[in-house]
């Protein structure tokens, strides 16, 4: 996993509540067995026409899009099934950083593993967002500092152990193999088996 | 020691590590279900580390996302129905599995089937214990008092090599579910209810316990579908507390314990359910008594009414956007909306008591001739005690197609899917756009209801259809 510490971009703004993961990769595109190239299949049902153009009205398909890195959604983004090929088509679109309201688990647990910053504001700060699509934001993992540009800046929550992994590029695998005696010991000692 | 909930239990029991400011908790995973769709690029990533896998016998394999529901004999022959990176899909889990001693139920295996109906069904799934998936409706094993939820590769990978993931503690949330089911009226209708009560995403954080009379009196096929949908509140899991229903079930399963391992088990699962002074973070109510089944009218499974009333009205600006996918009008009854397709299947209604309860209604009838009706088992046992009681004859007579056993219509990977523009009474989980082909229109609910409405031909009220 890539370091993540600063994420300075204009914003893209999808404003619908409740964007699942069906959205962002429809499933016909699970049939891959590698994570790479899948930012030509994010939201490839919003983004292309029944002849695979992409529709000019979209969003992404936007110029001003075009280098954006990060995407402010509606409540309860990433909803949906667990693939993390969501998030790994976000990357390779050129994501790294989502805010909203809300975030659901498991799309977020996958973005953390993957060096994509989920970033949680309250709706004040939200609905300004919403309406001023293309600001410059800068996001700061090592503060948890959403900053603004008429100056302001928001926390976002993150726990020490996410911030860590992402300011560090550690992934967690490489943690839990660290346990591996701990993992020996509770495997031995406890009282029933699966 | 104070007073704990199920959850609370099942958690404490399985902290290899606990939780601390710095870190999440490192928790230990009892069973691991796979499937070829989320764990390909885990076995890449392994590999290119050089790990092997800590505990293979503590995961099981199936196939049943991508894979066909027409009859499938040798490998060969998905070659011919499947798409080819389907086809290489399956081919990658198969030798993945093979390479690292992993149980496979794949073709041939008559265990093979969605990887939620066949955990429960060989007995795997049991009170107590931490099971995983990469897959989000692994919500369903918590009707058996387990901890059960849907994780990304990344974290199969974590399991694979450490039988462990790195956890904060959930929220905890109880639904209070009380009343008798009114006839025509079951688990699905209730679920859907409860996320139409609490909010797509109202569950999220936590697990949620489903507690009270109603749930009590279901039987473990309808508990499963409850649990199942857990997800579509936005919950981590949700669970059921064990009692004579769950071990009943359970025992004399292939995988189940037996003889004295039997006895202590049970006795494990009794000291299980939450004690009665046990804290919740948060507790809705709600009362089923006079419940009519449910339909969903918009593009997520929050968005459900009654069966008898209209659209519902709202000004919101994604709420507009959801009428016109589904191309339905605010105001209007769901009643005598015209369908094309009505599916049976999912992990969240394909097992027997579904099957019975989409036979009851087409027993002497017939698929209206503008409808397309497929009825998919959720496991090749499903399947086989389904023929063997003739419920196949009985679906292929009314003029619904009998397949095969897998996921099938609920994703559409394996190019069973709805039409652009169609209108697909589904009993399956998701109704978002496209879920179930492109331009799909899905409309979620009970096998009842989707039995009732593909007789009339449009959405119907499956009561009085139901027989005497
Ligand atoms: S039946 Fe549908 S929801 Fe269930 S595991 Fe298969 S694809 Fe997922």
């Amino acid at each position: 996993m890539e370091k993540t510490d600063i994420v300075r971009s204009r914003t893209v703004v999808m404003p619908g509540t409740d964007i699942d993961t069906d959205q962002i990769v429809p499933a016909r595109f699970l049939t891959t067995t590698t994570r790479k190239g899948l930012g030509k299949a994010l939201f490839a049902d919003w983004r292309y026409d029944k002849d695979g153009k992409p529709r000019p009205d979209f969003i992404l398909n936007t110029p001003a899009a075009a280098g954006c890195q990060v995407l402010v959604a509606g409540n309860n983004f990433g909803c949906g099934s667990s693939r993390e090929h969501a998030p790994w088509a976000l990357i390779d679109f050129g994501i790294q950083a989502v805010i909203s309201t809300g975030i659901a688990d498991i799309f977020r647990s996958n973005s953390l593993k993957n060096g994509l910053v989920p970033v949680i504001v309250d709706q004040a700060t939200h609905g300004w967002l919403l309406t001023n699509p293309g600001v410059e934001v800068t996001i700061d993992v090592a503060s948890c500092e959403l900053r603004l540009p008429d100056g302001r800046s928001v926390n976002f929550p993150l726990d020490g152990f996410s911030k860590y992994c992402l300011l560090n590029g550690v992934d967690q695998l490489g943690y839990l193999l660290h346990q591996s005696d701990a993992i020996t010991r509770f495997e031995s000692e406890r009282a029933w088996k699966p | 020691m104070s007073a704990r909930s199920l959850f609370q239990k099942v958690w404490d029991d399985h902290v290899v590590v606990p939780e601390s400011a710095d870190a999440p908790a490192v928790l230990y995973i009892d069973l691991h279900l796979t499937h070829e769709v989320t764990t390909p690029e885990a076995f890449n990533v392994l590999r290119s580390r050089g790990l092997s896998i800590r505990r293979p016998d503590l995961t099981v394999a199936t196939l049943d996302h991508s894979t066909p529901t027409v009859p499938i004999t040798t490998l060969k022959d998905l070659d011919v129905v499947s798409e080819p990176a389907a086809a290489a899909q399956i081919r990658t889990m198969i030798e993945n599995c093979e390479k690292n001693g992993i149980r496979m139920y794949g073709y041939g295996s008559d265990s093979r089937g969605i990887v939620h109906v066949i955990g429960p069904e060989l007995g795997a799934t049991q009170p107590g214990k931490t099971i995983v998936c990469g897959d989000s409706h692994t919500s369903t094993h918590g009707a058996f008092g387990a901890l059960g939820f849907g994780i990304g590769t990344t974290e199969v990978g974590h399991v694979l090599a450490t039988q462990c993931l790195l956890q904060r503690r959930p929220k905890t949330l109880a639904i209070n579910v009380e009343g008798q089911l009114p006839r025509g009226v079951t688990a699905k209708d209730v679920i859907l209810a409860i996320i139409g009560k609490i909010g797509v995403g109202g569950g999220t954080g936590s697990v949620i316990e489903y507690r009270g009379s109603t749930i009590r009196g279901l039987d473990m096929e309808q508990r499963m579908t409850i649990c199942n949908m857990s997800i579509e509140a936005g919950a981590r899991a949700g669970m059921i507390a064990p009692d004579d229903t769950t071990i009943q079930y359970l025992n004399g399963r292939p995988l189940a314990p037996r003889g004295a391992a039997w006895d202590a088990a049970v006795a494990r699962w009794r000291g299980l359910p939450s004690d009665a002074d046990a804290r919740f973070d948060r507790e809705v109510s709600i009362d089923i008594s006079q419940l009519v089944p449910m339909v969903t009218f918009g593009t997520n499974p929050g968005m459900v009414v009654p069966v008898t009333d209209a659209v519902p009205v709202s000004d919101d600006a994604s709420f507009r956007k959801a009428l016109a996918y589904m191309k339905v009008e605010a105001g209007k009854p769901m009643l005598g909306m015209p369908v094309d397709v009505v599916f049976v299947g999912s992990c969240t209604n394909s097992r027997m008591s579904d099957l019975y309860a989409a036979a009851s209604i087409l027993r002497g009838r017939k698929v209206a001739k503008s409808v397309r009706m497929l009825v998919v088992p959720g496991s090749v046992q499903v399947q086989r005690q389904a023929e063997a009681e003739g419920l196949d004859k009985l679906f292929r007579e009314a003029g619904a197609e009998w397949r095969e056993a897998g996921c099938s219509m609920c994703l559409g990977m394996n190019g069973d899917i709805a039409l652009p523009g169609q209108l697909c009474v589904s009993t399956s989980n998701r109704n978002f756009e496209g879920r179930q082909g492109i331009g799909a229109r899905s409309v979620l609910a009970s096998p009842l209801t989707a039995a009732a409405s593909a007789v009339a031909g449009v959405i119907a009220d499956p009561r009085p259809l139901l027989p005497n």
